[in-house]
């Protein structure tokens, strides 16, 4: 690859990478016949005590993924090992894992109590130690009280909160949650994201969860595998996932983000020049290309500026467009602006609503001129 | 509008009504009438009546002395006891042999399901009468059941646990009652059976499974208690009808299987002893309201619990 677009911002790599292999997903394919293949040539390695996220829309494998992780599903190639220990084989009652399922799978005819203490009866702990236990767990997500009760009887959160005791309890070596929050509204799943956070790392678990929602894996997870029909796309920090996304798939999935596409039309060592459509890219960090390769540049709304008159500065004529105002989405926090450019082709705009007048803001029709730095650009060959 | 909404409200009524009045004609009222029967004295032919309006007095007369009769006489003592255990031991048979029928039946491929199903129901679209006979000829003498079973010795463990009372004779005997209504009455446990089982969230079985049951642990700790409304619709089906059927003793019983629907046909048509009749007929069915009562109540509760 001449142009090496996806050169990480300084100070990302450091922490892309693992300490040291704790589960090591190795080349894993699962095939269920039928044409496609659920999970493609899968490597990962997860460090102890991490939280680390697959990330993908519906179908995309990270399930199936999960499951094979858990024991229930078994990979058609490639192998999984724990501390160097191969899985194979090993079905999901003998492995140290659990998992957290999406719907929870309480068990409906057991109390709290009985839901908690399943595991650890199947493993045969004497009854004053698995009380002590099950009290202790009880504590940490708060449910002391709702011990007799029957799961019907909880709040979808209270639900959520027993089957992660369920889980804990039995101090696995790895905790696997599937959709941990998808069942609960958003408010609730704002709040308990941060909770589950801090149970997770005060037990001190390593965990692999699996969301379809950006927001969930951005604020859980220390790093994230972008997944898509099977393939992992790019595995990272949220910062670099949604700072230097690798492939134009990555940077559209995680967050909002303008593409437009062009070609290199002047190299020189500090900055390259990428022509588009509406405006020419002045891109200033340590990138390369040959003149006249086609690439994409991705920028996000929250980093370009607006502004009324045209802008004057020190990379004329290139980092500005004109537009005129198309559509104007007020989400309270911020205010994202849909304008229309020359080439017929929209760009959004997010502005901070830092004040709470709307005089002398831009309205419907208005031609603006939007503006951004050198280092706001993320340019992409695929 | 208002006439609209009026008219609706009517025609709801008479949608639940027409079932009760069903069951209140062609229910409730022949049980009364039975239950009458069973408490009048016979004057001849006729029944005397139990209201009798006599010299400006109303008295009302209650024959209880077939109550009384019927719990002094020891055969309906032993008949009743006897319909009760086959029963069970239908009810139970029909458990062990449905249950993994309709376990396996629920995960099979959803596509081979209705098959399935249909198979179930396929013995239906013959006459009860013609299946119960077939298996006369099954397992008389040389029938191809009978000589699988001495082939395979069976009949060894048969006569052990006392059920035929000789080696190679099956016809007449416990054994051929109780393999008449389990064939017969297999497909009322399946079916509840399987309806509940497909219900069941396989994740459930998984969750266990992740905390470190085995199948077998799953099974018993998480499958069986998660059915137990099946299994109890299921027994209930097979049990009820088993307790007062006749058909099948008559057809594949013998002289030492006593059940109480064969009492009845002999106290209605060969003693002629209507009301005797009745009252065995009123206590069967107290007998099993009994029952019926424990599964309402536990039915009761468990749509409590689904609430």
């Amino acid at each position: 690859m001449t142009l090496s677009a996806s050169i990480p911002a300084p100070a990302a790599s450091t922490s892309a990478q693992p300490k040291q292999a704790f589960l090591e997903i190795q080349d894993v394919v699962k095939d269920f016949g039928g044409g496609a293949v659920a999970v493609n040539h899968v490597s990962i390695s997860i460090a102890q005590g991490e939280i680390f996220a697959l990330l993908g829309s519906s179908g995309c494998g990270k399930t199936t993924l999960l499951r094979m992780l858990a024991g229930f599903e078994t990979p058609t190639s490639g192998r999984i090992l724990l501390e160097g220990k191969d899985l194979a084989g090993l079905p999901p009652y003998d492995r140290p894992f659990n998992m957290m399922f999406q719907s929870y799978a309480l068990f409906p005819h057991l109390t709290v109590w009985d839901n908690i203490a399943f595991g650890l009866r199947r493993d045969g702990m004497p009854k004053d130690q698995m009380s002590e236990r099950i009290e202790s767990m009880l504590k940490l997500v708060q449910l002391t009280k709702f011990a007799k009760r029957k799961p019907h009887q909880l709040s979808g959160g209270q639900q959520q909160r027993v089957a992660l005791a369920r889980c804990l309890v039995k101090r696995p070596q790895m905790l696997l949650l599937d959709e941990p929050l998808g069942a609960l509204d958003k408010k609730l799943r704002e709040e308990t994201q941060i909770e589950l956070v801090n149970i997770i790392e005060e037990v001190g678990v390593t965990c692999v969860m699996v969301t379809h929602d950006q927001e969930e894996a951005m604020t859980m997870a220390s790093r994230i595998a972008v997944m898509s029909e099977g393939r992992v796309l790019q595995i990272g920090t949220p910062a670099d996932i949604y700072e230097t996304p690798a492939t134009r798939f990555v940077a559209d999935f995680i967050g909002n983000v303008n593409l437009m596409d062009g070609i290199v039309a002047d190299d020189e060592p500090d900055h390259v020049v990428i022509r588009c459509a509406d405006c020419s890219h002045y891109v200033g960090h340590g990138i390369t290309g040959t003149i006249g390769m086609p690439v994409a540049v991705a920028i996000r709304p929250e980093k370009i500026r607006l502004s009324a008159t045209e802008p004057q500065d020190e990379h004329a004529p290139h980092n500005k467009l004109r537009g005129k105002v198309k559509d104007i989405s007020y989400f309270g926090s911020f205010t994202v602006y849909h304008l229309l450019l020359d080439s017929g082709a929209v760009i959004r705009v997010s502005e901070s609503n830092v004040s709470r007048y709307r005089e002398g803001q831009l309205t419907w029709g208005d031609t603006v001129w939007a503006s951004w730095t050198p280092t706001a650009q993320v340019v992409l060959t695929q | 509008m208002k006439q609209f909404v009026a008219s609706l409200r009517s025609g709801r009524a008479a949608v639940i009504g027409i079932p009760y009045l069903w069951l209140l004609v062609f229910f409730l009222l022949p049980f009364l009438i039975v239950l009458k029967i069973s408490v009048s004295d016979v004057d001849g032919v006729r029944f005397k009546d139990v209201l009798s309006f006599a010299e400006g007095a109303m008295s009302l007369t209650l024959k209880y002395s077939n109550y009384i009769f019927i719990t002094q006489d020891e055969l309906y003592f032993k008949t009743y006891i006897s319909s009760l255990t086959f029963a069970a031991v239908t009810t139970i048979f029909c458990l062990m042999i449905g249950y993994p029928f309709a376990y396996f039946m629920a995960r099979a491929k959803s596509t081979v399901q209705p098959a399935l199903l249909m198979l179930v129901m396929l013995p239906f679209w013959t006459s009860f009468l013609l299946r119960v006979y077939a298996w006369k000829g099954l397992l008389s003498e040389h029938g191809w059941v009978a000589d699988l079973l001495t082939f395979l010795k069976v009949d060894h463990l048969l006569l052990a646990a006392g059920l035929i009372p000789a080696l190679d004779r099956y016809m007449n005997t416990p054994f051929s009652l109780v393999v008449g209504m389990v064939y017969c009455y297999l497909p009322f446990m399946i079916l509840p059976l399987y309806g509940n089982l497909a219900k069941l969230d396989v994740s459930l079985l998984e969750a266990a499974q992740d905390l470190g049951a085995t199948p077998f642990t799953t099974f018993w700790k998480i499958t069986v208690p998660l059915s137990r409304a099946g299994i109890i619709a299921g027994s209930m089906l097979v049990f009820i009808p088993c307790v007062g059927e006749f058909v099948i003793p008559e057809l594949l019983g013998g002289p030492q299987t006593l059940m109480i629907g064969r009492v009845l046909w002999d106290e209605f048509f060969s003693n002629n002893d209507w009301p005797m009749a009745s009252t065995v007929a009123v206590v069967m069915i107290l007998l099993i309201i009994v029952p019926l009562a424990i599964f309402n109540r536990y039915q009761a509760q468990t749509q409590e619990v689904r609430r």
